[in-house]
């Protein structure tokens, strides 16, 4: 099955190998992925679609809220969330269809950003099945070109990730001159 | 002013580092510089991996944190193995490592590796420091994590020119590690209805595991154990934990387990888990593990929690800490105790039955040595109080069945990863660590020619280690399973020439020999332990001899092979 997992981690260097990591050490494959900054800069937010085994879940968000720069590892896959993913196409048309192509597109919500003699490059968000349809679409209309984001997704509940305190170090008794 | 050199070794003094086991090269050279004037003292091992392994047996052997050092490259890929060893068995240790000039990183310089990535999944974090700014922090971060919470291998990756960039050591005050999450106290709730779980059980047993150690919650777990008066299985990782004397021990489970504990396991109905991680080979196969029993499961590692076997009261926490709390909890409720006081009787005698019917013994002959002879001459020697580094293999499960200890912290094996040539050097650390404790390393003949090199480690830092070979001239536990599992076509797991014990001892400086007579055996150990130095013993065995009891690979803890099968005839 696709699990959906939301993770937000310090942004770091090592840090998306760590998470990686884990799924292939396991050889599961990565559907997607997409990350990127947080409000805090010093954060990420990473959301994954893997292909998994039911029962090994719960196991795999623990082990990554193991993993020292994760700071929450959430489990999307029946939670209440939105999610979204970007597509952008390319795709070349006749002259004669080029009226026709941007009424489809505006049916799927789907804007021209760029446009040229050839034809369109087009931006289209929605859910994953919404994009699978557009595609479908736009193929049928001549050679297309597809680049997908991967999901994104936003929890609709509000859950705090548990912060661990700074730990106050004993002064140790220097050893060394 | 300092360098980044004498910054390492400033926070290393700050963590009470007392010794490293490490190796000098390249990159490393600005550390070995300031080393010169370090009261830290260095242990120059003969290659690497062993350097890795010595800090293991370091870090067992006391329960603080064991430090090795290698150069950048070969030095650090050389530590993988052992890394890999702290990770599966839970060990303390940090390790530093140089790396090439941050401005060579990634040109495939001269002995440059990808350290920091090829150690991600062999440790518990690593990290790889940049700039001198972070070098402090990086260090006490590293052992912060390295001791802390399930405790394991952290390793600092130190590019030559931060070694050698000038500046201050800025102490650091506090360790701030957002995302690093240690739960220590265990659910109060959870831990009054473990309480009563245990009043109300008629067969319940406790499976103390290599946390306890990690724990450092011995007393705790005894006192538990007489609270209720349970019989209590130790893993392979918790062989000391509760004495091997005490009256409740009922040695180790698993594939190589004694009778009573696999039947134990089997027949319980509350297994009280601490600190134990449900390795395979202590359940054999998943569904027929512990059929009847309901699971309380400590750990402080919440990913170990219905990771194999679902926990009915789970309770993340220090297995001390929830111990403690525990045994209170059983007092506030002892009111509760005569409940199944006579269930729980009749299930200590039918586990007491168990040990008598299937006793573990050695077992003797007049013309030959039997290895299971060798490690009760040990056992007899010891008296409970020696530390035993053993290798990997056959004569790891004999000392393991045989062997009792009457404290944590005296049988260092590696246990998770089983590698091989890990006895000798771990010997090393531990006799650095206690330098007045009799301390065998026992090995095999195969592991032990893995580790020939640190022979020299034992001359030079005049460590009186006790290497006892058991020499069966085969790779024993491989030559086991192709006998029983593989019609008995052995191969390469025959082991011809080993070299003469006393020429080889000899050549390093020290005294050797070989005994092959069982009559001779016990004096000759003597003989060995009261040299004032180091001792290498070979001793011949039995050639084939087996393991028993013996759990086939897939199959149930109770399907257990008491005894060597009679040989089948030929129609």
């Amino acid at each position: 099955m696709l699990q959906l997992i939301s993770l937000l981690m310090e942004n770091k260097p090592g840090a998306l190998m760590r998470v990686t990591g884990l799924l292939t050490a396991r050889g599961y494959n990565i559907e997607s992925l997409t990350v990127a900054r947080t409000l805090d800069p010093e954060l990420s937010r990473m959301s994954i679609v893997v292909e998994i085994e039911p029962h090994q879940r719960a196991q795999l968000i623990k082990q990554m809220n193991k993993l020292i720069n994760v700071l929450q590892a959430m489990d999307l896959t029946e939670a209440p969330a939105v999610q979204r993913e970007l597509a952008l196409v390319r795709v070349r048309v006749s002259r004669e269809n080029r009226t026709v192509i941007l009424k489809e597109a505006e049916i799927f919500g789907a804007r021209p950003v760029d446009s040229s003699l050839e034809g369109f490059a087009l931006e289209v968000t929605g859910d994953p099945e919404k994009i699978d349809e557009f595609i479908a679409v736009m193929g049928a209309y001549g050679e297309i070109e597809v680049t997908r984001s991967g999901l994104v997704a936003v929890s609709l509940e509000a859950k705090k990730p548990r912060l661990s305190p700074p730990v106050m170090k004993e002064e140790g008794v220097a050893q060394s001159a | 002013m300092l360098n980044g050199a004498q910054i390492v070794l400033e926070c290393l003094g700050r963590e009470k580092v007392e010794c490293i086991f490490g190796y000098p090269g390249g990159v490393t050279l600005p550390l070995y510089d300031a080393m010169y004037d370090s009261p830290i003292r260095h242990v120059l091992v003969r290659h690497e991996q062993n350097a890795c392994f010595a800090a293991e047996g370091w870090a067992r052997a006391t329960g603080r944190v064991g430090v090795c050092c290698a150069t950048s490259g070969p030095g650090a890929t050389n530590l993988v193995t052992g890394l890999v060893d702290a990770m599966m068995d839970s060990i303390p240790i940090v390790a530093i490592t140089g790396q090439v000039s941050t401005r060579l990183i990634g040109s495939d310089a001269f002995q440059e590796a990808d350290t920091f990535g090829i150690t991600r999944s062999c440790t518990k974090h690593n990290f790889l420091v940049k700039t001198l700014a972070d070098l402090p922090r990086a260090i006490h971060e590293a052992f912060h994590i390295a001791a802390t919470g399930r405790p394991g291998p952290v390793l600092v990756d130190i590019p030559k020119d931060v070694f050698q960039a000038q500046g201050r050591y800025a102490p650091v005050s506090s360790i701030h590690l957002p995302g690093y999450k240690v739960f220590t106290e265990g659910h109060a709730g959870q831990i009054r209805r473990a309480a009563q779980m245990i009043w109300e059980a008629r067969r319940p047993l406790v499976y103390a595991g290599g946390g306890i150690i990690s724990a450092d919650a011995s007393e705790e777990l005894r006192a538990l154990v007489e609270q209720v008066d349970a019989p209590a299985v130790c893993t392979l990782m918790a062989l000391g934990a509760l004495s091997g004397s005490h009256p409740n021990f009922v040695s180790m489970p698993g594939m190589h387990g004694s009778y009573a504990a696999n039947m134990g396991m089997s027949e319980s109905d509350l297994l009280i888990a601490l600190g134990t991680r449900f390795d395979d080979r202590v359940t054999g196969k998943l569904s027929g593990f512990a059929p009847h029993a309901k699971v309380i499961h400590v750990d402080i590692d919440p990913a170990e929690i219905g990771k194999n076997r679902a926990a009915d009261l789970p309770i993340v926490g220090d297995v001390k800490r929830v111990l403690r709390k525990l045994n209170q909890a059983l007092v506030d409720s002892a009111e509760l105790k005569p409940l199944n006081e006579t269930a729980r009787a009749a299930w200590r005698e039918r586990v007491a039955g168990w040990k008598r019917e299937h006793p573990l013994e050695p077992e003797f002959s007049s013309s030959e040595i039997k290895p299971q002879h060798l490690v009760h001459e040990i056992d007899r020697i010891s008296a409970g109080e020696a530390i035993v580094a053993s290798d990997v293999g056959q004569h790891q499960m004999w000392a393991a069945q045989l062997i009792r200890f009457n404290r944590p912290r005296l049988w260092i094996n590696s246990g998770g990863l089983g590698s091989m040539g890990f006895g000798l050097p771990a010997a090393i650390g531990a006799q650095m660590a206690r330098p007045d404790a009799l301390v065998f390393a026992l090995v095999g003949d195969g592991g032990f020619q893995m580790s020939i090199p640190e022979l020299a480690t034992i001359a030079n830092e005049r460590l009186p280690v006790k290497i006892i070979v058991m020499n069966n001239g085969h790779l024993g536990m491989v030559r086991q399973w192709q006998t029983l599992f593989y019609h008995n076509r052995l191969s390469q797991v025959t082991l011809d020439g080993f070299p003469d014990p006393e020429k080889l001892a000899g050549a390093y400086g020290f005294r050797g020999r070989t005994v092959e007579t069982p009559g001779e055996l016990r004096r000759v150990l003597r003989e060995c332990v009261e040299e004032p130095g180091p001792y290498l013993l070979n001793v011949r065995v039995t050639p084939f001899e087996n393991v028993y009891p013996m759990v086939p690979a897939g199959a149930a803890i109770t399907e257990m092979v008491l005894a060597s099968p009679q040989p089948v005839e030929v129609a």
